[in-house]
């Protein structure tokens, strides 16, 4: 899939194939009885590949655009997009007081790019608000604009092989607390990090077709069909 | 600040399909706003929109004061750049690939082959996919969404008309491509080929949109979208995010206005939030009856 090369013409022999997430719309409002069910941010960004991804792992999904969506969820995702709008949303509809309650409750909480931005203590390049819920700093668009955009691949904890990462416009994580665990890295950066049941990636696994890391939320929020499916893979 | 990319130290490493897609699905729910200059674009972040388009002119000035609309100038664009955190898009004129290599040199994050400016190439679209910052072009109809696609473009938008302040040529031309669509997905396999020679697009994207129901890539709405009532009938009648032209900044009240529009925008399924949004607002731009524009004056009719 994908534009093989960049700088040489590729006429006649161009792919124009749709990402995987696009291929299949899940019916991810639908969540059947006894299942586990996650909230997906859907204010801006790329919430529906979230779904897309939850639905092939079984776990039920339901977006969330005012306070009282959280109910009942066992998971949040913050997905990709523009942090600035998002937190500007979080802010007006009260979702950043029920987003930090659900946090203290215990909940398990997903970030991914912009996400991840909104999960950390401090936020660099320009200065925000976030919600402070990870301990450390991120720099903005730390990778560089739209042309630095790139899927690469790197070092993950609970793989062998490398993890593929699609980087858009992604954040660094330019410092991280000492209570905040590497999962992955990418270019002698942290690129996964995870504190208590708060997970945050500088990358998009969810535009990507290996589940494993939405596997290992899953686990964080308690889901046991996760947590079975990843013990089979591991034997 | 680094200046490394996430590619490592080199700039020319492949940047393939999934991550211009991925941008324009980063966008997804949001608001583009057109802007003129870095004050205008600072009120379009504040508000929340999720990129801006950097102009020399809103579509609606274009309209009035005619001549050739060109790319916009250099240092307009690197001022808003350097005003806002949010991805800056900016327009070159259909097939003018020397312009959009320019863009692509200057860093924008997303390039509009657009029929708001003059077209430089009455037969040829860009060959989008030589570039390594994603695209965005028009459409009125599902073979010239698909026809822009096989060039390369990263995201699909309909055309409306442009600075017109009125929304049923935006109505129109989603409705076209999302029941195009949707027959598509109701024929037999051994039909779809009549399908590609009719519509004038390739049939591997056919047999793909017929399976999937939807555009391979993010399909959004724009041209005439004034109202964040506008907003919502877009979103309502399939569009995935929308993109606001001359409505917000020749409107009596650009600040509360670019406000209530993503507001609108992102509760579109919730009349008493699209209320709200509307409580406040002051005049909106003058509109024009597409009638009344001259058939040589619509710039829905550019591109090919």
């Amino acid at each position: 899939m994908g534009v093989e090369g960049s700088g040489e013409r590729r006429s006649g022999n161009c792919s124009y194939g749709s990402p995987h997430f696009l291929v299949e719309k899940g019916d991810f409002e639908n969540y059947g009885e006894g299942r586990v069910k996650i909230g997906i941010l859907a204010v801006q960004g790329d919430y529906e590949a979230h779904a897309a991804m939850l639905e092939r792992l079984d776990a039920a999904s339901v977006l969330v655009r005012v306070p009282g969506d959280v109910e009942g969820c066992a998971g949040l995702i913050l997905p990709g997009g523009e942090s600035t709008t998002q937190m500007q949303f979080l802010r007006e509809e009260g979702l950043q007081e029920r987003i930090r309650e659900f946090a203290a409750a215990g909940g398990a909480i997903f970030g991914t790019c912009a996400g991840a931005i909104l999960l950390a203590q401090e936020v660099k390049n320009p200065r925000q608000d976030s919600l402070g819920l990870l301990d450390a700093t991120v720099l903005r668009n730390g990778y560089g604009r739209q042309i630095w955009s790139a899927v690469v691949s790197g070092h993950c904890v609970w793989k062998s092989e490398p993890l593929e990462m699609v980087f858009i416009r992604g954040p660094v994580f330019e410092r991280i607390g000492p209570g905040v665990e590497v999962l992955a890295e990418y270019d002698g950066k942290p690129v996964l990090v995870r504190q208590g049941k708060i997970l945050a990636a500088s990358f998009h696994p969810e535009l990507t077709a290996d589940t494993s890391v939405h596997e290992r939320f899953l686990q964080l929020a308690g889901f046991p069909a996760a947590a079975e499916t990843a013990a089979a893979q591991r034997q | 600040m680094t200046t490394k990319g996430a590619n490592g130290s080199e700039k020319n490493v492949t940047n393939d399909w999934r991550v211009k897609v991925g941008l324009a699905e980063m966008l997804k729910g949001g608001v583009i706003m057109d802007v003129t200059d870095a004050k205008q674009a600072v009120i379009a972040e504040k508000a929340g929109a999720c990129a801006v388009m950097a102009l020399e002119r809103v579509p609606s000035d274009i309209r009035k004061e005619g001549g050739v609309a060109r790319m916009a100038s250099i240092k307009i664009i690197r001022e808003i750049m350097g005003a806002v955190s949010i991805p800056v898009m900016a327009k070159v004129r259909i097939g003018h690939f020397a312009e959009a290599e320019i863009l692509q040199a200057l860093e924008v994050d997303f390039i509009d082959e657009s029929e708001v400016l003059t077209p430089a190439d009455e037969e040829n679209h860009i060959w989008k996919h030589d570039f390594r910052i994603p695209f965005v072009c028009g459409a009125r109809n599902l073979g010239e969404a698909l026809r822009r696609i096989a060039e390369g473009a990263a995201m699909i938008r309909t055309k409306g008309e442009a600075g017109s302040g009125n929304v049923v040529e935006a109505v129109r031309h989603m409705r076209t491509i999302v029941s195009q669509m949707r027959k598509l997905t109701t024929l037999r396999e051994d039909e779809l080929m009549k399908e590609a020679k009719e519509l004038g697009a390739p049939l591997d994207l056919i047999r793909q949109v017929a399976k999937t129901g939807k555009l391979p890539v993010p399909n959004f709405s724009a041209g005439g979208i004034a109202t964040p009532a506008d907003a919502a009938l877009v979103r309502r009648l399939g569009a995935e995010a929308v993109f606001v032209g001359s409505g917000i900044f020749k409107s009596s009240d650009p600040e509360v206005r670019a406000k209530a529009v993503v507001k609108a925008n992102t509760h579109f399924e919730d009349p008493k939030a699209i209320l709200e949004a509307h409580e406040e607002l002051g005049e909106a731009m003058r509109g024009l009856d597409i009638r009344q524009i001259d058939e040589k004056d619509l710039l829905q009719t550019r591109g090919w």
